[in-house]
């Protein structure tokens, strides 16, 4: 989302077209993020039901991955994920490593 | 065709109101406050006004439902005094940040403790930089007078901030005085109809107010709302000539009395400087060159034009009717400031006088100019600051 000047702000605060929250990313203020591992995965969809945002990936039923331009590395999905023989199928990796 | 009538200020006020009528008012009562929307209360009751009345929990909450309403798109008035205003301080941001025209008579009282409900200007000194437009009114016939401009001026297409409507507590809301009302229809003539911006009730053109703004922008709308309150000066200018051919009253930034050829002045707000302009007609028949200057406005504050008004005096003595602990007062700093770019710089006191409702007296104004008359004779200044008006 581009970031307006002073002079090309609204008269308020005032949100005028809805839904925009989409175009302000909000990925970069991760500093972990969740790794999804497919093997370890039954699509139980928990870390669907948990995700804070919308940053689980669904189709079809079945857990794809992470949109990562919404997820801010909570973790909450890893510490959720029942995972699969005591393998949980979502790690937090820290970024840039 | 306009009538004249023995009121009070709160009467005068609420006579406006009713005028107004204005689409909603969230109110809770506080002295001296209170008989201003009981009189409107009574207008509602009556069916004199279509006025959706609210009568909420606190101060806090009236200003929130009123922030709301304003939101929806009506006209929006409510009132308050003193700790009522006090109490509404966090929800005043919000409703100059969201730029909603919100106009707010403000019976000046006292703040506790110790509890005093008289008047005494540190309720709106407080809320000074809360980026309301503050209008102050020397007596009832002004306060009614401001009240009708004060719509004007805060719903005018390029500024939509919120106003309030200065008056001193009792002094002026419960003193019975001499009133010229407008007609109703000159006054709904005056004011138009409200054209609202961004009405959250409006389907087709779907908004969302209050989203979290962080870093990245907060700073730049807090620049808008500084260049759009500094900028009123015209418009407020054009209101007065407007209400001016309606009402015979002249109105402007400021006002001045005996200023032109003086050398020493008083620079005072609202009903103290009817005082003081009587006790200066009594100095200038002895002889001494003295004026006064009232400013009209204290949010924005016309610095350059009240600083050129001031710029031929000798000495100046700014009094303010609240105090800055440990500091001077409230109006002493804006006078200072805007004469600090001046070559020729006036010596500058400050009194402090009538906290709690005390009375100022005409002596007061008399030790005043005698002072002042002293200082420009011999150039000595005893005290920058002083309280004036103290049992010893």
């Amino acid at each position: 989302m581009k970031i307006r000047g002073w002079k090309d702000l609204n008269e308020g605060p005032v949100i005028k077209n809805p839904g925009n929250s989409i175009l302000y990313k909000t990925g970069s203020w991760r500093s972990f993020k969740p790794v999804f591992l497919k093997e370890n995965c039954t699509d139980c969809l928990l870390c669907w039901l948990y995700c804070p945002d919308m940053s689980v990936v669904v189709e079809n039923g079945q857990m794809r991955g992470f949109n990562y331009d919404y997820c801010k590395g909570c973790g909450i999905c890893a510490n959720e994920c029942p995972g699969k023989k005591r393998q949980k199928a979502i790690v937090m990796e820290q970024e840039g490593k | 065709m306009k009538t004249i009538s023995a009121v009070t200020g709160n009467e005068a006020i609420a006579e406006a109101m009713r005028q107004i009528n204005p689409d909603f008012s969230a109110v809770y009562p506080i002295t001296p406050q209170t008989d201003l929307m009981q009189k409107f209360s009574s207008f509602h009751a009556d069916g004199y006004v279509s006025t959706e009345v609210v009568l909420v929990e606190s101060e806090h909450s009236a200003m929130s439902a009123c922030i709301g309403a304003a939101c929806a798109g009506g006209r929006v008035v409510t009132a308050t005094s003193g700790p009522g205003l006090a109490l509404m301080w966090e929800m005043l941001f919000v409703a100059s940040g969201m730029r909603l025209p919100i106009v707010m008579p403000v019976v000046n009282r006292a703040l506790s403790a110790p509890l005093n409900i008289h008047g005494d200007h540190s309720d709106a000194m407080g809320a000074r930089d809360s980026g309301w437009i503050q209008i102050w009114s020397e007596n009832a016939q002004e306060a009614y007078d401001n009240m009708i401009q004060a719509f004007r001026i805060a719903e005018h297409m390029d500024i939509r901030l919120p106003a309030m409507v200065c008056y001193d507590g009792f002094i002026i809301s419960h003193s019975i005085s001499r009133v010229e009302f407008l007609s109703d229809e000159t006054v709904q003539k005056f004011i138009g109809d409200f054209t609202p911006t961004n009405s959250l009730l409006d389907i087709e053109k779907v908004v969302s107010y209050g989203p979290l703004v962080l870093t990245d922008q907060y700073h730049e709308y807090k620049k808008v709302q500084n260049d759009v309150i500094s900028s009123i000066g015209e418009i407020v200018l054009k209101v007065a000539d407007e209400f001016e051919k309606v009402s015979g009253r002249k109105y402007s930034l400021f006002d001045s009395y005996r200023l032109d050829d003086a050398e020493i002045g008083i620079v005072i707000l609202n009903s103290a400087a009817g005082t003081t302009k009587d006790v200066i007609d009594e100095a200038r028949k002895k002889g001494i060159k003295a004026g006064l200057l009232k400013p009209r406005f204290f949010r924005p504050f016309f610095y350059n034009e009240i600083a050129e008004a001031l710029s031929g005096l000798k000495v100046i003595c700014v009094m303010d009717r609240s105090d800055s602990f440990g500091a001077f007062g409230p109006l002493y700093t804006e006078i200072a400031s805007s004469m600090f770019h001046m070559k020729n710089k006036p010596v500058l006191i400050n009194k402090i006088y009538g906290l709690g409702g005390r009375d100022y007296l005409p002596v007061h104004a008399e030790m005043v100019i005698d002072e002042l008359s002293e200082i420009a004779e011999t150039g000595i200044v005893n005290h920058y600051k002083e309280y004036i008006g103290l049992r010893e």
